[in-house]
């Protein structure tokens, strides 16, 4: 127990201590271990976990560095912990969450009945940055768009959670929670036993049926490929793992070429067929010929293959639409109607700049908020309001009035934060967390998901590229 | 495969090899150099000129450095990064390509040269180069060989081996043949200062080869070196060998029968290795060791441009590529659109 004395929950929800201090009862095992470990034994195996994740190679880029400097995504040893009952809350939220926004892309880009009933303003969907009109009307390979999610989800002071946003284009980090288990199997092992821990290797297999069942079907063995911009990307040690674990090939846009409408690899022996593109490759860039000409990294004509039903694409292109994060505000309204059931999962209160009285709240609120662009990820375009200077301040404000459609607002949720090992003491850092929703013959949620961290005190952004770090996350079987 | 993935393993081989060939060059004449009286500059000069001739860099040291002192020649071959054929740079281009086919390598494989990557870019490194060479070296050398090792015990016996088993070859067959040449550029006057003999096993033991040979011929003489380093049939980094083991892989890689040809990589590979199979040591001697040499190095490259030709390019098959025209060859532009692509 040394190592947690005198740890302080600082007012916040914790997920391993109750707000009196005492441990939670799901947590108390796992406590009851690391008080077996001596700080000495705790530090020479955390080292190791490191050692592990730079030998492998698991590490991102740093981008402007011309030594080309490769870091660690920062690993905290300290699992977070998910009891059962809680999980399955969990689960029935995403699974409803991903068949209402599947729902949603078939209807916008086929009869736009939920804009006819002006459930959610036309304008909205038309003004959506990835909106991609030229696809209304294009059936898509088993009448699935978003195949892979992650929702990324938080959790207030009252220790709901909710839903922060949900990443239907590429979402990413699916390695880090798969090697981050490894990592910690291989350092702590003592940690796991009697545990009940659910397994979490089920992934890659859980990714391959998906892109088996989504193929459009010449035989039972499709030839399905990992499409990534190539190894200069920050993601790209996440491309060759699951690949790697799934037994597909990764391809690079010059390793593919489309020959009358059907798309296929170059290989030492020819031409051979390509059925299912796993793309990591955002729209924008995926195919010269309709997107954007400059673009060496797409496959010129995919975009005519694909529309004639010869290959299937995962995810499926015009998602983002889905992922602005003013459509995110209607989400709920969405489960509402094309499902009939109350959502499961809360969103965070959004206000939506484009919307008069909200605007005014917004301008009038602003160090209080968090401003978010509409299309922005990784922690870029985005104000906190309440650490942001004056000048900040000023430069969003005018950001917002020049283009309200582009911005929302919402109140700031105090994640809740968990135990982490910082620089020689166990302190409460925030967390979230993004599980992986696959939506293929059927929906599959690997137990737990990828849990970030804000390494730096008091930070509320989880972002590796501004300083986040990780752990693994458990979902005990009882 | 894909084509590219058969080339970039094909050059992540080759790079190991030629880092762990340089290392061996270094270590080996640098002890040497122990065994000489003390050298004047001149002398120094007329000792490490020859070597940096033999790789073929020379043009690029001279512009790098005035002097060719032991200092200048052992950092340009070891850790200039602006030699782009130094231990380090060759270190770090087999990483590249062993990062962009991670999916194709084990685990271990994969370990062994991220950790040889490591250790070339670490402090200790920088630190062993001027206090401890043989160490350095040592660990390059061992490192490499791992990493050979566990390439051969953990790549299925597929295109994927034998692509790699080409670069190995090629390139050992080139280093060999580099190695050689170090005697085409020494002075006449280095015979006074040094016995030729020093010189001719200094050779054999850069290419691993003196027990192999002691146990082959008694006397080092400049012919029989030659003859076992060029001609040996069983010797494992003999030009013969190499090019027999070339012509293997190659064969495997099509299906067709040793002898006939269906690429011009096989037609090229097949008459050099007639030309070994049936030569004598005599020739290489008739016009020069020199040029000989570099005749030689002349048709591994052309063997190395046709396997590209033949597996990579495959001009016949990919003239359809539509709107080829939009495609931007700018190599910055491509990395900078990788690094674009976000990743939620």
């Amino acid at each position: 127990m040394e190592m947690f004395k005198g740890y302080d929950p600082g007012g916040f929800y914790d997920e391993m201590f109750g707000a009196d201090g005492a441990v939670r009862s799901h947590c108390a095992p796992l406590l009851r271990k690391f008080g077996q470990l001596d700080e000495k034994d705790f530090l020479a195996r955390k080292a190791n976990s490191e050692l592990y994740f730079l030998r492998q190679g698991i590490t991102f880029n740093v981008y402007h560095d011309d030594r080309g400097t490769e870091r660690i995504f920062p690993f905290d040893p300290v699992p977070r912990v998910i009891p059962a009952g809680e999980w399955e809350h969990l689960e029935a939220g995403l699974t409803q969450r991903i068949v209402a926004l599947n729902l949603f892309l078939h209807d916008v880009y086929h009869d736009q009945q939920i804009l006819k009933d002006e459930v959610i303003p036309r304008f909205y969907v038309e003004q959506a940055k990835h909106y991609r009109p030229e696809f209304r009307g294009v059936d898509v390979p088993a009448d699935i768009y978003i195949h892979i999610c992650g929702s990324d989800l938080i959790r207030g002071a009252d220790g709901d959670y909710y839903v922060l946003e949900d990443n239907g284009r590429c979402p990413s980090g699916a390695s880090y929670l798969l090697e981050n288990r490894n990592a910690l199997k291989r350092a702590f092992p003592g940690l796991f036993q009697e545990m009940g821990v659910r397994p979490v290797d089920s992934y890659p297999r859980d990714l391959l049926n998906m892109l088996h069942h989504i193929s459009p079907g010449r035989d039972d063995h499709p030839v399905c490929v990992l499409l990534t911009p190539g190894c200069h990307n920050s993601a790209y040690f996440e491309h060759c793992y699951l690949a790697r674990e799934m037994g597909i090939d990764i391809v690079e846009g010059g390793d593919l070429v489309v020959v009358e409408n059907f798309v296929h690899m170059r290989t030492t022996r020819g031409l051979k067929r390509v059925d299912v593109i796993y793309r990591r490759i955002d729209d924008d860039f995926i195919d010269p010929v309709v997107f954007r000409k400059d673009s060496v990294l797409g496959v010129p004509g995919l975009m005519n293959a694909y529309r004639a039903g010869n290959v299937a694409l995962a995810n499926a292109v015009g998602t983002g639409v889905a992922d602005d994060k003013v459509i995110y505000h209607f989400v709920p309204r969405m489960i509402e109607y094309y499902l009939g059931q109350k959502p499961i999962l809360k969103n965070v209160p959004t206000y939506l700049a484009s919307e008069e009285a909200d605007l005014k709240f917004i301008l009038g609120h602003l160090p209080e908020l968090v401003v978010k662009a509409a299309n922005e990820s990784g922690g870029y375009g985005m104000l906190m309001g309440p650490s942001a200077s004056k000048a900040e301040i000023d430069k969003f404000r005018e950001l917002i009035t020049a283009d309200p459609r582009n911005y929302i607002a919402q109140p700031v949720i105090s994640l809740s934060r968990a135990p982490t090992w910082c620089d020689g003491a166990m302190e409460g850092r925030h967390i979230d967390l993004r599980p992986y929703i696959i939506y293929g013959n059927d929906v599959k949620i690997v137990p737990g998901g990828l849990t970030r961290v804000a390494l730096t005190k008091d930070s509320l952004v989880v972002n590796s590229s501004q300083g986040g770090g990780s752990k693994d996350t458990w979902v005990l079987r009882h | 495969m894909l084509s590219r993935v058969a080339n970039t393993l094909y050059w992540m081989v080759r790079y190991v090899e030629r880092a762990d060939n340089l290392a061996r060059l270094i270590d080996v004449n640098q002890q040497l150099l122990l065994d000489s009286e003390r050298l004047d500059s001149e002398r120094l000069r007329g000792f490490w000129q020859p070597i940096i001739l033999s790789t073929g860099d020379e043009e690029s040291f001279s512009t790098l450095y005035d002097e060719a002192g032991s200092a200048e020649v052992i950092r340009y071959l070891t850790d200039d990064p602006r030699n782009p054929n130094s231990i380090t740079s060759c270190i770090a281009l087999a990483r590249e390509n062993a990062r962009t086919v991670r999916d194709q390598l084990s685990d271990e494989l994969w370990e062994e040269l991220n950790a040889l990557y490591l250790f070339t870019r670490s402090d200790e490194a920088s630190r062993l180069i001027h206090s401890d060479p043989p160490r350095y070296y040592g660990n390059v050398r061992r490192s490499a060989v791992t990493f050979l090792g566990i390439a051969a015990s953990t790549t299925s016996r597929d295109e994927d081996w034998d692509f790699m088993e080409l670069g190995r070859h090629l390139e050992r067959a080139d280093k060999t043949t580099r190695f050689l040449d170090v005697a085409s550029y020494l002075p006449a006057s280095a015979d006074a200062a040094q016995p030729a003999v020093l010189h001719w096993s200094a050779i054999l033991r850069s290419c691993g080869a003196l027990g192999a040979f002691r146990a082959f011929e008694r006397t080092i003489t400049a012919r029989g070196v030659v003859d076992f380093l060029v001609f040996s049939k069983t010797f494992p980094r003999s030009v013969r060998y190499c090019v027999e083991r070339t012509d293997v892989c190659l064969h495997r890689i099509s299906g067709t029968p040793r002898g006939t040809f269906c690429n011009d990589a096989e037609r090229e590979t097949g008459r050099l290795l007639a030309d070994l199979n049936f030569g004598v040591t005599d020739e290489a001697f008739a016009h020069g060791l020199h040029d000989y040499l570099d005749a030689l190095q002349g048709r591994f490259n052309r063997i190395g441009d046709a396997v590209f030709e033949s597996f990579v390019l495959m001009p016949e098959r990919i003239q359809v590529c539509p709107a080829a025209e939009f495609r931007s060859s700018s190599a910055l532009a491509a990395w900078q659109m990788q690094q674009q692509q976000q990743q939620q």
